[in-house]
């Protein structure tokens, strides 16, 4: 198919299937993404961050664990592009290599909180009473404790590591996501649409989970993508207390944590990783938001 | 009669992503301070068009027309400090539902009395008392209580009343009512008709009355215009309505069921596509 | 075929239907008209299971209903709402929305029911798979009829199902939903507060005002002019006002 026929594929007003309909939605959103060039910006360094932490392995010019103390400290060169560590480590490998860690607890976190917020909301919203109110309560324990003591807490009672940094962070993340779901539910669950459906005799769960989510799916969305970076910060400053990433593994919180002695006679050290945490945060704010132009249901 | 508004081929188009899509297709009448109906359906642009003279449509819209006139104003010339005063000043604008367009969170004293002193001089007593008046000019029947009420504490049937008290406080020369009654019930609809046409005449006013409902704007009209897909279809004195001769009008006349006559079926709207020719 | 006895309904500390009884025979079609706030919407949403917070006696086809409503009963019971922009899932396409009621009760064969619905309301085939917002009001409001009878209930609920609409419009689905009640028989409850709608298409009608029924009227009762409450006739007049 060429491109000018793909097009009118996909802007097709009467679309020959469930796939053409769903694909030309996609696309009609896509085309209002596009124009915004500070969201396309954030994507594409969203995708160019992951792409390099998928391929850190060829990317990486020496094995981000080799010591070498004669030459440490180095600034940037051609042997070592953004100098080494004060274990003579080479930051460029670490960086990408720290991309893999750093980005993947933010998946993994994303992953873990999103479906769980969007369950209780929904739940909590569609079924009301004594559901509701049980939920809620719980989502407020959480949403009561500042969310970086509670992980530092729950990181101290387990050992500190990756994983645990994780658990800790997702423990932490997921209240805002249910509120964000149970306001969209109860606004959405009064609707005529909702009503029609019930009308079918689906059953509740049906309901939630086939009608009721895929709508509160875009600001969940949007809210994640906005949430990210401040995921990203919260594992870095577990990383830089030291509960997060342990030594050796290359974690750019860990990376700035060890390095903040030199901040003064070698700056560049623990700069390159905080640049990276900054540039990454930036990414998915600019994304959030321009994701929020498109997908918010009220502007639509 | 001397001209109050003067439209000549008036154009407006909304952007859309593949290219932009008409909405008015140059239309032409004009009023003075009578009583005029702008009649048609959904996506007729009646609406659009009394948004155009008031310049309120989005900024994206492009307009055009070879004379857009308000008393004697160059509507798409002015700047936009004359167009405030235009605004709520000369022009009054009644939208449909009083739930959405007044502010919840104000008394409708106060409201009425912010309207009041945007146009007027004096201070807030005398803007209370101006208020006082005027929701007694809308025949509110305990103005004072109502004066303190907030929007929800009234019904759509008052609520609408308080509208048309605010946009009456500065003294307009025009009234443009956009599907005034709509949200409320058959009774409702004739009283608040029939209030806002005995102000538009004790006050010597204009009033643009856009609506869908043929039979209702003939009834409180002079004069009828028809629009169709951004077009004048026909244009007629209202007590001539039985008499029209354009087959849209004739159509839209038929088509609603009716108490007195008896009808298997309805008959259905056929739309010619020569209705849609530019003419 | 549907017999309301004593029906009060309440929300919250709001009583908004008081002692509301009438009985639809099969194959009829009865009105209830009323001023907004008169509770004829709240003794349809009723019936059709869309309220808690009632007591009194419902049955259709013989069966009481409950508080709870079981799938038979959606089987055999529809709606159409007022509000065709808000009554249709903003997400999903016709053929999506057209299949979830036979994905729910299970019922074979989705493909052919599909078109045959979207030919009974006369929508074209292309409209299948538009989302709600590429239709027109009609073209919603047809697509909502067709949902409604796609698993062949035998009682159809319509709430203002034509008052959304332009008038042209309102002919059409006023005709359209004359020729399917024919066609299938259908036991209808129509929900208006036109009367010439409400005559046009029933044989009986109850007049609602404040939540209670002030008089039930027939057809002919109703164009003759034959009511008694002042209500009524209040109504009538204000009708034949506006017809001019």
């Amino acid at each position: 198919m060429s491109e000018t026929s793909t097009r009118a594929w996909l802007l097709s007003d009467t679309p020959g299937s469930r796939a053409q309909a769903r694909w030309g939605r996609r696309y009609q959103l896509w085309l209002a993404f596009r124009r915004n060039w500070l969201a396309v910006a954030g994507l594409a360094i969203v995708l160019l961050m992951l792409a390099m932490a998928l391929a850190a392995p060829l990317l990486a010019t020496q094995d981000p664990g080799v010591q070498n103390l004669a030459n440490r400290l180095a600034p940037p060169s051609a042997a070592h592009w953004l100098g080494t560590d004060e274990l003579g480590r080479d930051t460029w490998s670490r960086l990408v290599h720290g991309g893999r860690v750093t980005l993947g607890m933010v998946v993994a976190v994303v992953i873990l909180v999103a479906p769980l917020g969007l369950v209780v909301g929904c739940v909590a919203g569609y079924a009301g009473g004594l559901w509701d109110r049980v939920l809620m309560r719980v989502t407020d324990v959480f949403l009561a404790f500042p969310r970086l003591i509670l992980a530092l807490a729950f990181v101290a009672a387990m050992k500190p590591g990756v994983e645990s940094a994780v658990i800790a962070i997702a423990l932490t993340a997921w209240p805002p996501y249910a509120r964000l779901a149970r306001a969209e539910t109860l606004t959405i669950r009064n609707t005529d649409y909702i009503a029609a459906v019930r009308m079918t005799g689906a059953s509740p769960w049906r309901i939630i989970w086939k009608h009721v989510a895929p709508m509160c799916l875009p600001s969940l969305t949007v809210r994640v993508t906005l949430d990210m970076s401040s995921i990203i910060l919260t594992a870095a400053g577990l990383g830089f207390l030291g509960l997060g990433a342990q030594p050796p593994i290359p974690e750019w919180g860990t990376m700035i944590a060890t390095a903040r002695r030199f901040i003064l006679e070698q700056w560049w050290v623990p700069v390159i990783p905080g640049i990276a945490i900054f540039l990454a945060s930036l990414a998915f704010n600019l994304l959030g938001d321009g994701l929020r132009d498109v997908l918010d249901p009220k502007q639509r | 009669m001397s001209s109050l508004v003067e439209i000549r081929d008036l154009r407006v188009d909304f952007p859309t992503p593949s290219g932009f899509n008409a909405a008015v297709r140059g239309i032409s009448f004009g009023m003075g301070r009578e009583k005029l109906g702008i009649v048609g359906e959904s996506g007729s642009g009646k609406s659009v068009t009394g948004r155009a003279l008031m310049r309120l449509l989005p900024s994206a819209a492009r307009v055009r027309a070879q004379a857009l006139r308000f008393d004697g104003v160059d509507v798409l010339a002015a700047s936009e400090r004359q167009m405030r005063g235009l605004r709520g000043g000369r022009i009054g604008l009644i939208m449909q539902d009083p739930k959405y367009s007044l502010n919840p969170v104000m008394t409708v004293g106060r409201q009425i009395a912010e309207a009041w002193l945007a146009h007027n001089k004096g201070g807030q007593r005398e803007a209370r008392e101006a208020a006082l008046t005027l929701l007694e000019q809308v025949k509110i029947r305990d103005p004072r209580r109502v004066l303190d009420s907030y929007p929800h504490e009234i019904s759509g049937g008052m609520g609408q009343r308080v509208m048309i008290a605010m946009m009456l406080a500065p003294n307009p020369d025009l009234l443009i009512a956009d599907e005034p009654t709509s949200a409320l019930d058959a009774s409702v609809q004739a009283e608040i008709l029939k209030l806002i046409e005995d102000l538009v005449s004790a006050r010597g006013m204009g009033l643009m009355l856009i609506s869908h409902d043929l039979p209702l704007v003939s009834r409180f009209c002079d004069r009828v215009v028809v629009m169709y897909s951004g077009q004048v279809m026909e244009e007629l004195p209202a007590r001539d309505l039985h008499r029209a001769q354009h087959a849209y009008t004739r159509g839209l006349l038929d088509c609603m069921p009716s108490l007195s006559v008896r009808r298997d079926r309805l008959p259905t709207l056929t739309r010619d596509p020569a209705w849609l020719e530019p003419r | 075929m549907i017999e309301v006895e004593n029906l009060n309904v309440h929300f919250g500390a709001n009583h908004v239907v008081h002692d509301v009884s009438f009985r639809v025979a099969a194959g009829e079609t009865f009105g209830l008209v009323g001023e907004s706030g008169s509770g004829k919407s709240t003794v349809l949403r009723t019936i059709a299971g869309l309220n808690a917070g009632w007591d009194g006696g419902m049955a259709v086809a013989g069966t009481p209903l409950g508080q709870k409503r079981d799938r038979a009963f959606f089987k055999r019971v529809q709606m159409v709402f007022q509000d065709p922009y808000g009554s249709l899932h903003p997400r999903q396409t016709v053929d999506r929305i057209l299949s979830e009621p036979l994905e729910v009760h299970g019922i074979p064969d989705a493909e052919a029911r599909i078109t045959r619905a979207l030919e009974e309301v006369a929508l074209p085939r292309t409209a299948r798979f538009r989302y709600p917002h590429q239709l027109s009001g009609g073209q919603r409001q047809r697509v909502a009829i067709a949902r409604a009878l796609i698993a062949d209930p035998s009682v159809l609920l319509l709430d203002e199902p034509t008052s959304a609409l332009d008038v042209s419009v309102q002919a059409e689905v006023l005709n359209l939903l004359a020729d399917l009640r024919q066609a299938r028989q259908l036991t209808c409850i129509l929900v208006s507060h036109n009367l010439a709608v409400i005559a046009h298409l029933c044989e009986r009608l109850a007049v609602m005002q404040g939540g209670r029924i002030v008089e039930v009227l027939t057809e002919g009762q109703l164009r003759a002019g034959e009511a008694v409450h002042p209500h009524t006739r209040d109504l009538i007049a204000l009708s034949h006002a506006l017809e001019g």
